[in-house]
């Protein structure tokens, strides 16, 4: 294993064995100030890390009582009223404050200057601002949520939320307009810092492929979020003064609305999506002791993700009343997204063929994720399909379509990566045992939960509605009881991660024999990163099945 | 490194070529997203300007297009102002860059005084959608307008300036701060990067009001009348 390091990463001095510092980013002080004020980037990421995780169980929270309210036909536990407030705030919030920041702001955060020997992002002091503008949009709308709510859906389709709403739809657009200014900060941030701070030696190809997929990730972020903010800004200016942008009475159109939300909000999806199928990537090659199979081809697929996906936005308005021609320009369009989608799920399953795979909790959630991104896949590009599309559309098949992307996808990316790097962030192992039992919760949860919903939408349950025929319970049934699931897989990681810093076993460096720069400096790492600028002179992945004690 | 610099070398960088390129790059990226913001609110623009050609001439010929020409020269002028305020920090002469730089801001101030002066007076002419609009006005023009659609660009036209003019507020508090680091003398031949990246914006927000000035000024067809304050 030692090997593996020496040719990986050259010291300008003579090779010093890395050992657990003095002084590390977590160390170095103490007190709140020491926090509020840092610009360290991977404080900024704990930051992150705790506004997110906040933001996750407020918008499980709600998600809990929409499930809840479906156990019978009628919905007796909520009015209708509350339950469209529900589920906006459970979208809202999922989205905007969970989704899009998750696994950019917290492990790319932490990991981008790590990974290409960089003592920092390009912009310290934006980064904090960045976490400032986030938390504050975040305010605003749990505020807007809380004092009365707003029911418009995280869509706020027009005209209903410009004239017919009667909720707090312009302070909650107020938070995620603000909101936005963090993701094109970010954004910003990540691609200056991949462009002109890379270590000697670093070529675009010898980057690891989590950062390839951050850099596509960000690209949409730099690119959509500021039309987000336009269409943000109108439903704004249409909802106080009365003017007919998007209302077709007074000679607007709804369907400009729908263009400018999705030309933002469809690439959004992989905004969420990039960042966790890059997670994916460094988890596979580590344990399965194999080099990923056909690396330039799986970083020109996150960047022709990214490039198609601005090009596909219409296939949400295929019955809202677009013209026949451009629907079916924009099927066969988000056709093609699957080829590149398809290049990655082939480069995992052949990177695992006749690797020595061990099956450790972060490896657990990485193959969750090929199952579940793959099924989620697949269905949408029967949503592609202008046929199907017209049957399903606005049924509970979406909600299980989108959830196997962002849920059995982003968040099990995510927590396979928190559980790949916890013990670099913290310098701590986790149990082994709870945390293998929180992965195999999950996916059972999770598959139990949305499985049903696919049948459900197939036979016609509506999305987003608080009461249903009650030939559907038991499907309802089945994804309520699989939600409880799903929650306790959830919060089982709260407590041993937690845990874990206390009674956590000392990690040491590099605790899966991974390569990579982030492995060659001790856990937690120092302040500045590395005492010596390295020179890269390999490949990313430098694996052998040769040598695979150490892990497993 | 050399020790003259060590003090404005953040301490992440390797050298000071580096950080400027990096610097730069921000800014221009920042740029890209600006664009992103304005291309949303002229493709609305430009999608209801097709649907309904008539009646957005006819509310573009009730602009001021006197204050929106003088306005085009008094920025077009900071523009240049702004150029050569750079250029002076670059070569080093101290005067001419305070000289140049309150010339920028005079001028910015002037824009956003005449654009003031402007709204107020589209505000006696009942040109503000929903607020101060006399529909009877625009069905007695012959061939008559839709004073709906007539609103609808109206509104348009106070989104765009009134974004424009936002963008112009930022890149004056920014000036005002940069004549606070010129007195401190913290603008010189190596220390030039902050005049250099807020220099882009400014001539990036003037080249948003070239694009403006067409679209919403001069697609009616003006008369000589039309020219008041």
């Amino acid at each position: 294993m030692s090997s593996t390091i020496t040719t990986r990463f050259v010291p300008q001095a003579k090779a010093r064995p890395p050992r657990a510092p003095e002084v590390n980013y977590l160390n170095v002080a103490y007190g709140v100030k020491s926090w509020l004020l840092t610009t360290d980037h991977k404080r900024i990421a704990i930051l992150y890390l705790f506004t997110v995780t906040l933001m996750f169980f407020l918008g499980g929270a709600a998600a809990t009582v929409i499930r809840l309210n479906l156990m019978t036909p009628t919905g007796e536990l909520v009015t209708a009223d509350t339950y469209n407030k529900l589920f906006s705030a459970h979208g809202i919030i999922m989205v905007w404050f969970f989704l899009v920041p998750v696994v950019p702001t917290v492990l790319g955060n932490f990991l981008l200057p790590l990974m290409i020997g960089a003592r920092d992002l390009a912009f310290p002091k934006l980064n904090l601002l960045s976490w400032y503008i986030f938390t504050i949009g975040a305010v605003i709308t749990l505020w807007a949520i809380l004092a009365g709510g707003v029911d418009t859906g995280w869509t706020f389709y027009t005209p209903f939320s410009t004239r017919s709403a009667r909720t707090n739809v312009i302070p909650t657009i107020i938070g995620i307009f603000i909101s936005g200014f963090s993701s094109i900060l970010t954004g910003l941030n990540f691609i200056v810092t991949m462009h002109r701070m890379r270590a000697p030696g670093l070529t675009w190809f010898r980057m690891p492929l989590f950062l390839w997929a951050i850099y596509a990730g960000s690209i949409i972020l730099v690119l959509a979020t500021p039309v987000l903010a336009v269409a943000l800004i109108l439903i704004g200016v249409e909802r106080a003064w009365g003017i007919g942008i998007f209302d077709p009475e007074l000679g607007g159109d709804p369907l400009l609305f729908q263009h400018l939300f999705w030309f933002y909000s469809h690439p959004v999806v992989y905004i969420m999506i990039l960042p966790a199928m890059g997670v994916v990537t460094e988890i596979i090659p580590c344990f399965a002791r194999k080099n990923i199979y056909g690396y330039e081809f799986v970083a020109a697929s996150s960047v022709g993700i990214a490039v198609l996906s601005f090009f596909v936005w219409a296939h949400h308005m295929f019955v809202a009343g677009q013209s026949v021609y451009s629907a079916m320009i924009f099927s066969a369009l988000s056709y093609l997204v699957a080829v590149p989608s398809g290049v990655k799920v082939f480069s995992w399953t052949a990177t695992l063929y006749k690797g020595s795979v061990s099956l450790r909790t972060p490896m657990l959630f990485a193959v969750g994720f090929i199952a579940l991104f793959t099924m989620g896949g697949l269905t949408g590009l029967m949503l592609a399909a202008l046929g199907v599309d017209m049957h399903v559309h606005d049924t509970y098949f979406i909600i299980a379509h989108f959830h196997f992307i962002m849920v059995g996808g982003a968040v099990m990316g995510y927590m396979g990566g928190l559980h790949f790097w916890w013990p670099k962030m913290t310098g701590r192992m986790y149990s082994e045992f709870l945390s293998k039992l929180a992965a195999l919760i999950i996916f059972v949860g999770f598959m139990l939960t949305f499985l049903p919903q696919f049948v459900l939408g197939y036979l016609g349950m509506p999305r987003r509605y608080h009461v249903y025929p009650p030939e559907f319970q038991i499907l309802n049934v089945m994804s309520s009881a699989g939600a409880s699931i799903l929650a306790v897989g959830y919060v089982l990681p709260l407590f041993y991660l937690i845990w874990s810093l206390y009674g956590g076993k000392p990690a040491g460096p590099n605790p899966w024999g991974a390569t990579g720069l982030e492995w060659q400096t001790p856990s937690p790492p120092p302040p500045h990163n590395f005492d010596e600028t390295p020179i890269v002179t390999t490949a990313p992945y430098e694996y052998s099945l040769e040598e695979t004690d150490g892990v497993g | 490194m050399a020790s003259a610099n060590y003090s404005i070398l953040a301490h992440h960088f390797e050298n000071l070529e580096q950080q400027r390129e990096t610097e730069t790059m921000g800014m221009w990226l920042f740029l890209a997203t600006e664009i992103l913001i304005f291309g949303a609110i002229f493709t609305g623009y430009t999608i209801y300007r097709v649907r309904y050609p008539r009646d957005f001439e006819a509310a573009s010929a009730h602009l001021n297009l006197l204050i929106g020409s003088i306005n085009t020269i008094v920025l077009l002028s900071s523009s240049l102002t702004m150029a050569l305020s750079v250029h002076a920090t670059r070569v080093g002469r101290q005067k001419m860059l305070m000289t140049c730089l309150t010339l920028t801001i005079v001028l910015g101030a002037t824009f956003l005084g005449l654009k003031a002066l402007e709204y107020y007076s589209d505000y006696e002419d009942f040109l503000v959608p929903g607020l101060r609009f006399r529909p009877g006005e625009w069905t007695e023009l012959t061939p008559p307008a839709n004073p709906q659609h007539v609103q609808l660009m109206l509104a348009f036209y106070y989104i765009m300036t009134g974004m424009h003019a936002v963008h112009m507020l930022v890149g004056m508090g920014l000036l005002v701060w940069l004549v606070l680091r010129a007195r401190q003398g913290m603008l010189t031949p190596v220390r030039y990067m902050a005049i250099e990246v807020i220099g882009l914006y400014w001539h990036f927000v003037d080249i948003v009001w070239i694009f403006l000035l067409p679209l919403l000024y001069l697609t009616g067809t003006h008369h000589g009348s039309d020219l008041h304050f």
